[in-house]
């Protein structure tokens, strides 16, 4: 197929419109995936995660610069969220990417989450696998503004990135679960800032607590900041770039790298499934009315949903 | 199957930091269901073109207030074209005198909003004449 030459030999273009047609569900789409797949899984993927305003895409937009020095063939995936209420979004990532917007070697591409609730879009998976046919070396994934508990990316991204700014809660935050579990690599970002002194203690202080053993990766914490003076800013930024490089290294020596790669396999064939078993029953059971049957029932408790659920599932799974 | 959705750049072209009209649009286009890139300021017609291509998306708006319409608008239609890419829509707006509302039809510009459009009117236009590729 054409496209899949295309898009093999780099072309921006076909890449694109891909992606937007795994996006729109165009039907068509899913065979150029496949096509497409045995050219993947040769990218190292970078997710980088943290809340609205933590200053994840200037960190990439920086990450770009640094990464470009050393001739890396970079893609971008930016995510920002779809309104809940008219479906619509403003992708305003890029905006703090622009200066690389001609340079051959960086394709950045934004998604709309349109109601995935993980941090990404449900069109990630193929995208990433866009971007690895074209021949990105790395993949940088940027998610939408995240709280506590958003962490898809862990299903997608071989290094974690998890940007903290100051000034967003005491030292119990650091203790929860979720999403200061899964870093590979803390920033802390604005670092410039009143209160980072005190967020990196408390960093360090919760990483110490329950240490990890010699031979496993312990997280480390890079202070950015002065992003308004540009050789401190770009110091600091070399300083990330080694840190996620070094990560690297160690997945792929201490053999994690395989398990990451598993666990990102296994999520595929798990989405893969549920696309093919539950939206074909959903399509059905919508096209037939018996969708919107069920949920009258359901909210008038003259049937729970569970036992309806199983009726469903008996008839359609043998 | 999902229908398509509508992807939108609202981009500003050349030495115009005058972005709060570009800003409402953008705004206003989310509301309508669009899915909006927003490139900020000071673009060149050659970072725009190559923006629209990498985002895939079916419309460029083109916001300019600086006068240098007659130069860059164009310049963005033909860049479009020599990248292959003809098929992206362009439409502009701002401060433009209605004597060079033909100059920029002939160079491509698909339609033209002034100060006093209507944000419904726009939006009604894209319903209208945008249709994402099949």
């Amino acid at each position: 197929m054409e496209t899949i030459k295309k898009i093999c030999q780099g072309d921006v273009r076909s890449a694109s419109r891909l992606i937007r047609d795994v996006e729109d569900k165009i039907p068509s789409a899913k065979a150029k995936i496949k096509k497409l797949f045995p050219h993947t899984g040769k990218s190292f993927i970078i997710g980088i995660t943290g809340a609205p305003g933590a200053g994840k895409s200037t960190l990439i937009d920086a990450l770009i610069a640094e990464l470009r020095k050393k001739k890396k063939d970079i893609g971008v995936l930016a995510v920002d969220p779809t309104s809940p209420f008219t479906g619509g979004a403003i992708l305003g990532d890029r905006i703090r990417m622009q200066r690389h917007v001609e340079d051959p070697g960086v394709f950045v591409r934004s998604l709309a989450t349109r109601g995935a609730l993980g941090g990404l879009s449900a069109a990630v998976g193929e995208a990433i696998h866009v971007l690895e046919a074209m021949g990105k070396e790395i993949i940088l994934i940027e998610t939408v503004g995240i709280g506590q508990q958003e962490i898809d990316i862990i299903n997608h991204a071989h290094s974690v990135i998890v940007v903290l700014v100051p000034g967003m809660g005491d030292e119990v935050q650091t203790m929860k679960a979720g999403i200061m579990e899964i870093a590979d690599v803390f920033v802390i970002n604005k670092a410039d800032r009143a209160g980072a002194k005190q967020l990196h203690m408390e960093l360090l202080s919760m990483l110490h607590s329950a240490p990890a053993a010699p031979e496993n990766w312990q997280p480390p914490i890079v202070m950015v900041g002065d992003v308004y003076k540009p050789e401190a800013f770009a110091d600091k930024i070399a300083e990330l770039e080694k840190k996620i490089e070094e990560h690297h290294t160690y997945l792929q020596n201490s053999g994690k790298l395989v398990e990451r790669i598993y666990r990102k396999t296994m999520v595929e064939i798990n989405d893969a499934l549920r696309a093919n078993i539950m939206e074909p029953i959903m399509y059905k059971l919508q096209e037939s009315g018996e969708l919107q049957s069920m949920i009258e029932k359901v909210k008038n408790r003259e049937v729970d949903p569970y036992s309806a659920a199983e009726e469903i599932a008996k008839r359609f799974i043998k | 199957m999902t229908k398509r959705k509508i992807r939108v750049m609202v981009a500003k072209p050349g030495l115009d930091g005058h972005d709060r009209g570009a800003r409402v649009l953008a705004r206003c286009f989310r509301d309508a269901g669009f899915e909006v890139i927003y490139t900020g300021c000071h673009q060149t017609p050659e970072q725009i073109v190559s923006a629209a291509i990498q985002e895939d998306v079916d419309l460029v708006g083109l916001s300019c207030l600086s006068g240098a319409h007659r130069a860059l608008f164009p310049r963005v239609v033909e860049l479009l074209h020599e990248k292959d890419a003809g098929d992206i829509n362009v439409i502009g707006g701002g401060i433009i005198p209605e004597q060079d509302f033909q100059l920029l039809y002939d160079s491509g510009i698909k339609a033209i909003f002034t100060p006093g459009a209507s944000l419904d009117s726009i939006v009604e236009w894209i319903n209208t004449n945008i249709k994402p590729r099949a």
